[in-house]
């Protein structure tokens, strides 16, 4: 395998990676905060209808953006609703938002659009285009000088190459996603809001006695959630392919968890085990490299399982002991 | 007089049909340690847990320094000067010692400044109340102790006047619980208000300038502790005469029941915890084993009962039982005639979501007495749990409702029914009377001697000194994995015992002043 072959075998996986890592750092805020969230699978799909819908109306991804948003924040919401304010079971209520969200996004798609479920091609500013980053070769310098990008890129170094190919060229939301990971990582462990997060995870009990409302801050999480989920399901129907089709998440939003455990709760690891999830799935879609690297064929499927594999291993504490906040899925009662 | 610091007039707290708070009126005085007495129950920590706006009550008016004051949540109490030490700690685990110190109560939206001026706090505090604690530790790494003094600085941190502590020394040992009361002399002394909530009658007396005592949600008395004795205040608290001495005669022991030759545990993290001891009992005595928590009892414990592993001989009525492998369980050790009232009596004794007479017959459920062909003889056992729970004044006595809704000492007399009828030769008993209100620990303890006056050796675990100075007819002492000696209970004091309990072998300066140890289980709560 060549470099370019890697190289652009690490941008598909950064584009895969995306969704996964802004689940993933939803699903960590909310977990942090002892609210465990299997929803995000539907959150992501609810957002990545409604994005799709909105940007195809306006014309305008970023509107898109905020009505998926907006969508996932409305399910957070009802799941913020049950496991905090009533206290039910949070697996339960993730779930009954999974099959909503997979249900309702088809049946309104299909009645508005009546295309099978699926949202018109966006085009244009519809859609989140990629970014060319100064000095990078683009489509925009391929256009100037009137050759093939591909072959430009081929001929460029090494150092450009990389650039070029593997760091320039993705739509915002990459960015973004990849700004979250510092961000969450200092909110969370540089700040009051943060030390108390973690605590609520951990023992509520200590954040209630402390004069720390517990509800309120678990709403929080659980709303950063939905909005993070909002930004992930966005990203999908607007910028990695261009509008909404039936169940296009794939299960990501469990990928993302899976990748929460293997990051065993942290922000940066989030990162690492992403892109790790990322990279397999880029190389489901290339099965000729890995062919060409072992010399024997590998069942993509075997892929597609890696990460439930890998995180069935991190559990069993192979690889050092995922620990999750102490106090998750229990809904918090005032003991007598 | 100067204003109470504390003052609660007709205090009334309702949860469902149970009355927990009954029109509750108390004062407390400024700089003075006030404790409050009562069985399990009673009311004291809902009252406490009102003063700190944990729950709301139903009726009345609190008063702080003689102002009107209104505590709908814990951050009005905080703001009042009101700090609380609950029974379970309110602390997080992973979280280090100055981080659980500024919960809640951080300078600012960023962590570094508040984290700056805590350390610098807590260096102080440390030198006033002499509460030395390495800001930086890991609560899960320091001791019980040390974890209390984490929550009594976290009060002091956000400038506590008025400090309740719920049965502080429940989780402590005795040196610990030494060291405490040291410090909440201390904090007298600098001025502050202390209501210690406790059902250990000697802590009341040992360390309280005054007593309320509760009873049943109810205020029964208010009295100066110096005016007052330990006998008058159990009776107080159970609302008739307790004894709290054991009444028994001398034992006769008989022929050796069990006999313990090179006994060695290691533990699952691969630690030794029973590092090679023997030991006996006779039929008709009991060996009370006594010692800090953690020094091998529970690992013996649970070698003898069949659920942990071991090495070395033990022999029960002069035949060897297996200590690995097949036969190393509670069946089989139930069918070789021992019975097991473990320590932990909610995740080893019980199930806590089961009913009373399910309970009553777990571990025996395969007896052929209690089967109908194929199936179990249901009416049958219930009708028997419901004779057991008569006689062992079990209340309420109904075999129908769930183990976790009977109080802890009607759950350790469900236990003990279900073990004791079993007819043993032996009997193994962890923490008979833990968490058990006083007047069922003065039943337990009659029907302990009477198994022994029956002829039964009794091989009794305790962290309680006194308990273990009353019932024992022989007591052995526990350190390490380790047994320092063995004492007569006549011949020896609570000193000596502390001593070997320390790991302390030359007892020669405490040692022969066998009058002490009367007049010590005098005191036993």
């Amino acid at each position: 395998m060549d470099f370019l072959t890697l190289l652009q075998v690490l941008d598909t996986s950064v584009r895969l990676a995306t969704p996964l890592l802004l689940a993933c750092l939803a699903g960590l805020y909310s977990e942090r905060s002892g609210v465990v969230d299997i929803g995000l699978e539907g959150k992501m799909l609810a957002a990545a209808f409604f994005s799709a819908a909105a940007a195809y109306y306006s014309g305008n991804a970023w509107v898109g953006m905020l009505a998926g948003i907006g969508a996932s924040v409305a399910l957070a919401t009802v799941h913020g609703l049950a496991s905090i304010t009533f206290r039910g079971n949070q697996l339960i209520s993730g779930v009954a938002i999974n099959f909503l969200a997979a249900g309702m996004t088809v049946l309104v798609a299909q009645s508005w659009f009546k295309q099978g479920g699926r949202t018109p091609s966006l085009t244009g500013s519809a859609r989140f285009g990629p970014i060319e980053l100064p000095f990078a070769i683009g489509p925009s310098d391929a256009e100037a000088a009137g050759r093939p990008l591909s072959r430009m890129i081929a001929e460029a170094g090494p150092l450009q190459q990389f650039y070029s190919e593997l760091i320039s060229g993705h739509s915002i939301l990459v960015y973004l996603a990849l700004l979250t990971v510092p961000l969450t990582w200092w909110l969370l462990f540089r700040t009051r809001f943060g030390l108390r997060l973690r605590a609520v995870g951990e023992n509520p009990a200590a954040v209630d006695t402390a004069g720390v409302s517990v509800v309120w801050l678990r709403y929080s999480a659980v709303l950063i959630c939905g909005v993070l989920c909002g930004i992930a399901g966005a990203y999908l129907s607007t910028a990695l392919q261009a509008g909404f089709v039936k169940d296009m998440t794939a299960g990501r939003g469990f990928i993302a968890l899976a990748a929460l455990i293997f990051a065993k709760w942290r922000p940066v690891y989030a990162l690492w085990s992403c892109l790790l999830f990322g990279l397999f799935q880029a190389l489901e879609l290339r099965p000729d490299i890995i062919t060409n690297l072992t010399g024997f064929e590998v069942q993509i499927q075997l892929l597609g399982a890696l990460p439930y594999i890998l995180t069935v291993v991190i559990l069993a504490g192979f690889i050092g002991k995922a620990i999750p906040p102490k106090a998750s899925a229990e809904p918090y009662i005032k003991e007598r | 007089m100067t204003a109470p610091a504390i003052e609660l007039k007709g205090i009334s707290k309702a949860f469902g049909p149970v009355q927990a708070n009954k029109d509750i009126s108390i004062s407390v005085q400024p700089g003075t340690i006030h404790g409050i007495i009562g069985e399990n129950g009673a009311g004291k920590s809902t009252l406490m847990s009102i003063l700190y706006g944990f729950y709301k009550a139903d009726a009345g008016e609190i008063f702080i320094k003689g102002e009107k004051t209104l505590i709908p949540d814990s951050q009005a109490a905080i703001k009042a000067g009101i700090g609380m030490v609950f029974q379970h700690f309110k602390l997080v685990e992973n979280f280090t010692v100055l981080e659980n110190i500024i919960l809640g109560a951080e300078d600012g939206a960023m962590l570094s400044t508040s984290l700056g001026k805590a350390r610098k706090e807590l260096k102080h505090l440390a030198e006033e109340y002499g509460l030395n604690i390495d800001p930086d530790a890991v609560i899960e790494n320091l001791s019980v102790g040390h974890q209390q003094r984490v929550e009594i600085l976290k009060a002091l941190y956000r400038k506590a006047e008025i400090l309740i502590l719920d049965e502080p020394t429940g989780v402590l040992t005795p040196a610990e619980a030494d060291q405490l009361f040291r410090i909440l002399d201390r904090l007298r002394e600098e001025g502050k208000t202390i209501v210690l909530i406790t059902h250990k009658l000697r802590e009341i007396m040992d360390t309280t300038d005054t007593v309320s005592v509760m009873r049943r949600g109810e205020m029964t008395a208010t009295v100066k502790t110096a005016d007052t004795s330990p006998e008058e205040l159990a009776e107080l608290m159970v609302g008739r005469k307790v004894l709290l001495r054991v009444d028994k005669v001398a034992a006769t022991p008989k022929e050796t029941v069990l006999d313990i030759k090179g006994l060695r545990v290691i533990d699952e993290k691969g630690v030794e915890r029973v590092k090679g001891i023997d030991l006996h009992v006779r039929a008709g005595e009991i060996l009370g084993i006594a010692g800090v928590a953690g020094n091998g009892q529970s690992e013996l414990l649970e070698v003898l009962g069949g659920f942990a592993h071991g090495t070395g001989v033990i022999e029960v009525n002069g035949a060897e039982i297996p200590l690995t492998g097949h036969g190393a369980d509670g069946q089989a050790r139930r069918a070789a005639g021992i019975s097991h009232v473990p320590e932990d009596r909610q995740r080893e004794g019980l199930i806590m979501e089961y009913s009373a007479w399910e309970n009553t017959v777990f571990g025996y459920h395969r007896d052929p007495a209690i089967q109908n062909g194929i199936l179990m003889d249901n009416a049958g056992i219930q009708a028997e749990a419901q004779e057991k729970m008569d006689r062992f004044d079990v209340r309420p006595p109904n075999p129908k409702l769930a183990a976790k809704n009977f109080s802890g000492g009607n759950q350790q007399k469900i236990v003990l029914a279900r073990e004791i009828e079993r007819n043993p030769d032996l009997l193994l008993i962890g923490q008979p009377t833990r968490g058990v209100d006083i007047g069922a620990i003065e039943f337990i303890h009659e029907q302990i001697v009477k198994l022994r006056d029956q002829g039964k050796a009794i091989l009794l675990v305790s962290v309680e000194l006194e308990e273990i100075m009353s019932l024992s007819d022989r007591v052995a002492v526990m350190f390490d994995g380790h047994i320092m000696g063995e004492r007569d209970p006549a011949q020896t004091n609570e000193r000596e015992l502390g001593l070997l309990m320390a790991g302390i072998t030359d007892t020669s300066a405490v040692a022969d002043s066998g009058d002490g140890a009367s007049e010590e289980a005098l005191n036993d709560g």
